[in-house]
């Protein structure tokens, strides 16, 4: 019979059967995530959002090597019960410049998405070093290398190069320079260069001094610099409470 | 039995063979399996319908059901069935329980609503998870804080201040404490003087010569102590110094120290290093009004009110 005949066809051919699988596999993929790219309103129109600073995207270098987001999520999601707890909804805007993004599907520990200005840079630092000194009955672990370690800034440009090449507009010449000053501003612009992005790191790690300790710039000064801004950049008080079910 | 009853059904094979005589049945799936799995094609097609799903040019196809809700400013609005529009009827009718509780508090006084048993209540319950998010990774879920860390709220001891207002000032505009590290402008013998003395105002073990020689230091234009901690020692609540009479520590961890020695060196600690750190971060973006009310009248109420 016909229908036999290729049945059989397919599993004695390797080749064919693998790119048959693939195709198979991939539509769920396709069908869910490849129209969003098409979507004119997936993300909303909001004013503040802007790519990390040098230091703060270290910071968030070294929250995924930490595997943070295995506990932590970043996504508050539109129910009541996280309004009160965490803030305002997350928007897909907020996360626009994450690559990776850090939504988590998984919470041990509770949502970070506006964790940013909740806490002091001092409770930070403490809670990271030993959690349980400050939350009993937590079950984070420790982190003290962050304190210990010094931050290693060689390679931010490469870092800031590798994230521009995957759309965040970090700016290489004066013309994307320009652009930015005209999108986001100059101070923010000026952080985003990538030629003055060591330069910038160390000014704000210094003037922060978020360990707490102003002798060195430590993993724990660019971590806690990211955790601090999280949430942070998209004035909610601008927008009414339904400005967002329009992009839906 | 199983394999009698199997030579007993003619069950066919899909037909190939490989080496020969390895064979396939063809056994039709379970009819209920087959059912459910049409039913779920049905659903999908009813839900497809329904809800937004399938993307469609620049936009989607919305579904039929809407959602209609009113807005902060009192419209009402319809729009095609989602969750952010569903999340705002569900805060309305939260709001609308709430409603009553969040009036009284915004507008009675706060010696009102903590007198009044009603009112009291909800305090107590509505203050206690608001504590427990908002407050308790510092100062603990009792408010008992940490030494070395985040004050205790439930002592008589304030460094801002503990009445209504003071407690309101602190919430909604954060604050931060400082003092200049001594150890640039005081020998290490100065310092350790200082400590005797600040030691002294509390009955704690000290050296008397020592402690004479800093109650000098402390009212003298080298150290200048009593510029924020003032002449007799019980601080400044407009500047934040701490009141050093009351044998209340929160910088220097003076109830962890065993011995009289270690005490005094716990206070040497403070005074040559100086403090930049005690930043309470400030509300008022964070949660509303009401809330902060509610708060302010839950810590007043936590032992340490003035």
């Amino acid at each position: 019979m016909n229908f036999n005949f290729k049945h059989e066809w397919i599993e004695t051919n390797i080749g064919l059967m693998s790119v048959l699988t693939m195709l198979a596999i991939s539509v769920g993929g396709l069908v869910e995530i490849a129209p969003l790219f098409f979507i004119d309103e997936t993300i909303e129109k909001v004013e503040g959002v802007r790519p990390y600073t040098p230091l703060e995207q270290r910071g968030r270098d070294i929250y995924t090597r930490e595997g943070c987001y295995t506990c932590h999520s970043q996504m508050i999601r539109p129910f009541r019960d996280e309004k009160l707890r965490y803030g305002h909804y997350s928007l897909a805007a907020e996360s626009q410049y994450d690559h990776p993004f850090q939504w988590g599907s998984k919470r041990t520990g509770p949502d970070l998405a506006r964790v940013g200005g909740k806490y002091s840079n001092e409770w930070h630092v403490q809670h990271l070093v030993a959690p349980r000194s400050m939350v009993p009955e937590s079950v984070m672990p420790n982190y003290p290398w962050l304190l210990s370690t010094p931050l290693d800034i060689s390679d931010t440009t490469n870092r800031m190069k590798a994230l521009r090449k995957v759309g965040v507009p970090y700016s290489l010449s004066q013309p994307e320079y320009d652009a930015n000053v005209k999108q986001f501003g100059e101070t923010v612009a000026r952080q985003l260069h990538i030629p003055d992005a060591q330069e910038n790191l160390v000014e704000q790690a210094n003037f922060g001094n978020y360990d707490g300790d102003p002798s060195g710039i430590s993993e724990m000064d660019a971590l806690v610099a990211y955790l601090q801004v999280l949430g942070t950049m998209v004035d909610f008080s601008k927008y009414t409470d339904d400005a967002f079910v329009e992009y839906r | 039995m199983s394999e009698q009853k199997l030579q007993s059904q003619t069950v066919q094979t899909t037909g190939h063979a490989w080496d020969g005589d390895l064979q396939e049945y063809n056994n039709p799936l379970p009819v209920w399996w087959v059912y459910t799995f049409y039913a779920t094609v049905v659903f999908a097609l009813v839900y497809w319908t329904i809800y937004p799903s399938w993307p469609f040019g620049k936009g989607w196809i919305g579904g039929v059901s809407d959602i209609t809700y009113v807005n902060s400013e009192g419209e009402t609005k319809t729009h095609s069935w989602n969750t952010r529009a569903l999340f705002i009827t569900d805060m309305n009718e939260a709001a609308v329980a709430q409603k009553p509780y969040f009036d009284k508090v915004a507008a009675m006084p706060y010696e009102q609503i903590a007198q009044d048993p009603d009112m009291s209540g909800f305090i107590i319950s509505a203050g206690k998870s608001l504590f427990a998010e908002n407050c308790a990774a510092c100062h603990q879920a009792g408010g008992q804080g940490v030494i070395g860390f985040f004050p205790n709220l439930t002592d008589d001891d304030w460094l801002y201040g503990g009445s209504y207002e003071k407690l309101h000032e602190t919430l909604v505009g954060g604050r931060r404490g400082y003092m200049p590290a001594f150890s640039e402008v005081l020998n290490g013998d100065q310092v350790d003087q200082l400590a005797n003395y600040v030691a002294s105002l509390s009955g704690i073990g000290h050296d008397a010569d020592k402690a004479v020689a800093g109650d000098v230091l402390f009212h003298s234009e080298t150290a200048a102590c009593y510029y924020c901690h003032t002449n007799d020692a019980t601080g400044r609540q407009d500047m934040g110094a701490p009141n050093l009479t009351d044998n209340i520590w929160l910088w220097a961890d003076v109830p962890g120290a065993r011995t009289a020695e270690s005490k005094v060196a716990a206070i040497r600690g403070v005074i040559s290093g100086g403090l930049n750190k005690g930043v309470m971060p400030a509300w008022s973006d964070r949660l509303t009004p009401e809330q902060i009310k509610v708060l302010t009248v839950y810590v007043h109420e936590l032992g340490g009110g003035q």
